[in-house]
């Protein structure tokens, strides 16, 4: 039994559309202490929904922190693997894990470039005590004010329709601003800030919107077809679109060269940011595991915690599930570095073959070559 | 939730038990259990012929969310399998106590029924697990 101090209240959060998610049907569920919609009827509906026309889903939960400062550049050089020095164009964003001394992924991020003395960071939910406190902390040297920003709600709009309901919903100047912005951009449009960013695979938005104007901005999207889904059907469409979720695809205990985000490390000259030295130490050997994508032909799920057999040895499924694009299922695994062979995993006891694949499995609508 | 029919019999793990005119027992999942599983995606069926135990596995259902054992109401042998599960495994979230059926068994001793819960009694456990 938990002991809690006096005065401690054990309570859920709720986002501004808690009433909303309700009204609609929606199944809710705790995730990382928030009460959100894990359907409103059936996942598979909604991630089809998302795949072929647009949905939305309330990613409010999601912690946005504003940084303003002379000093906010040097010290996201210092704090994150990726390197800022990409963001050059007001708007503009960047993925990076954020790593400890020996190279661990604290959490997993995106960046926005706003102006010199103004960066918006938004990192996970589920991780937004320990993130803060890290965040602050190496901040406290460099002078750097920073704003969590629980004013804001956030909507994801995603789909191959996505980008027209939403621009159909702002004045004709917004809308055209928006309509031109590239992919991983945002801007401020009607009181809005819309970033062609996602978690899905799919084009779209997602949006910040102050509180005060979220539930109407909602009814808003609802009313011009995009329908609501909840956080089973991201998850599907996350995994298909081979994407990691922090705390099951990776941690502190993987380095982002063995949880397949390589892509996102930059060593740049002189850039000494937290963990490099343990990179570089662990590139110059080699990682000693790799993730790998898998899928399974037969019948069967392919789920968290199985073991996964290789030529190099044992590893196991990160996240696993069965793809609705695909009809199969399909997972992200951490196995030894090295040549797989062929590969088995033990679903129940039973030993199944499954086939070791490059994702993302499914762009844009789509399964890729070879899945 | 929809209604329970009044001639099912529970296990407290969410299966029903309805005997047919000829003596046999069709098994299923409740409606609630369907509901707590989300979308089906595939379903393991026993072979005709089996033998089963009360209490025993006798059928995987597994959702997007996670796998889950069916276990037998009562003890005997399977007489019949629903096959079209294996193509719309979706029936049970959409019929679980009619199309969504799963299994027939030739039961050994119908007073096993007796040890069952009725409509009540269940309807009353699923009542407590919603809070």
């Amino acid at each position: 039994m938990a002991v809690f101090p006096p005065g401690w209240v054990l309570m859920t959060k709720q986002t501004v559309f808690n009433a909303t998610h309700r009204a609609l049907g929606a199944k809710m569920v705790d995730f990382g202490g928030w009460d959100m919609p894990i359907h409103y009827g059936s996942q598979i509906d909604e991630h089809h929904q998302v795949r072929r026309d647009a949905g939305m889903f309330d990613v409010s939960h999601m912690t946005v922190l504003d940084m303003h400062g002379d000093k906010v550049r040097p010290f996201l050089r210092l704090l994150v693997a990726n390197s800022v020095d990409k963001l050059t164009k007001s708007g503009k964003a960047l993925y990076s894990a954020m790593l400890d001394d020996s190279g661990g992924v604290v959490d997993d991020l995106i960046i926005y470039y706003l102006r010199e003395d103004f960066f918006r960071v938004v990192v996970n939910a589920a991780t937004r005590d320990k993130d803060v406190a890290w965040i602050t902390g190496k901040a406290a040297p460099f002078g750097i004010d920073i704003k969590e920003r629980r004013d804001l709600a956030m909507v994801a709009v995603q789909g191959p329709n996505a980008r027209d309901k939403v621009l159909g919903l702002l004045s004709p100047d917004a809308a055209a601003r928006v309509a031109k912005l590239g992919k991983f951009v945002a801007a401020d449009a009607d009181g809005l800030f819309v970033a062609r960013t996602g978690y899905t695979g799919e084009d779209g938005f997602e949006i910040m919107v102050p509180e005060t104007q979220a539930v109407e901005f909602w009814n808003r999207l609802l009313a011009a077809g995009v329908k609501p889904a909840g956080l089973g059907a991201r998850d599907t469409l996350r995994l298909e679109a081979g994407m990691a979720l922090y705390g099951q695809d990776m941690d502190e205990s993987v380095s982002p060269l063995e949880a397949g985000l390589s892509w996102t490390v930059t060593f740049d000259e002189g850039r000494d940011f937290t963990g490099r030295a343990a990179l570089e130490a662990q590139k110059s050997v080699g990682a000693p595991r790799q993730m790998i994508g898998l899928v399974l032909d037969e019948k069967g799920v392919l789920r968290h915690g199985q073991a996964v057999f290789t030529a190099a040895g044992e590893g196991e499924i990160l996240s696993g599930t069965f793809s609705p694009t695909l009809g199969k299922a399909i997972a992200l695994a951490r196995v030894p570095a090295g040549e797989t062979g062929a590969v088995e995993v033990d679903i129940r006891g039973k030993r199944l073959p499954v086939r070791v694949v490059r994702y993302p499995f499914v762009r844009d609508g789509a399964a890729q070559a070879g899945v | 939730m929809s209604e329970i029919p009044g001639d099912l019999k529970f296990l407290k793990s969410h299966e029903w038990a309805r005997v047919e005119d000829n003596g046999q027992v069709t098994v299923g999942i409740s409606d609630h259990a369907q509901g707590l599983l989300g979308d089906l995606v595939y379903v393991e069926l026993p072979e005709v012929g089996d033998t089963v135990t009360t209490g025993g596995a006798v059928a995987v259902v597994e959702s997007v969310k996670a796998a889950s054992d069916v276990y037998s109401p009562v003890s005997g042998k399977v007489v019949a399998v629903n096959a079209a599960l294996a193509d719309k495994p979706e029936t049970i979230n959409e019929d679980a106590y009619g199309e969504g059926w799963i299994l027939v068994v030739q039961p050994d001793d119908m007073e096993q029924m007796n040890e069952l819960l009725s409509p009540d009694d269940y309807a009353e456990l699923i009542e407590g697990e919603d809070h």
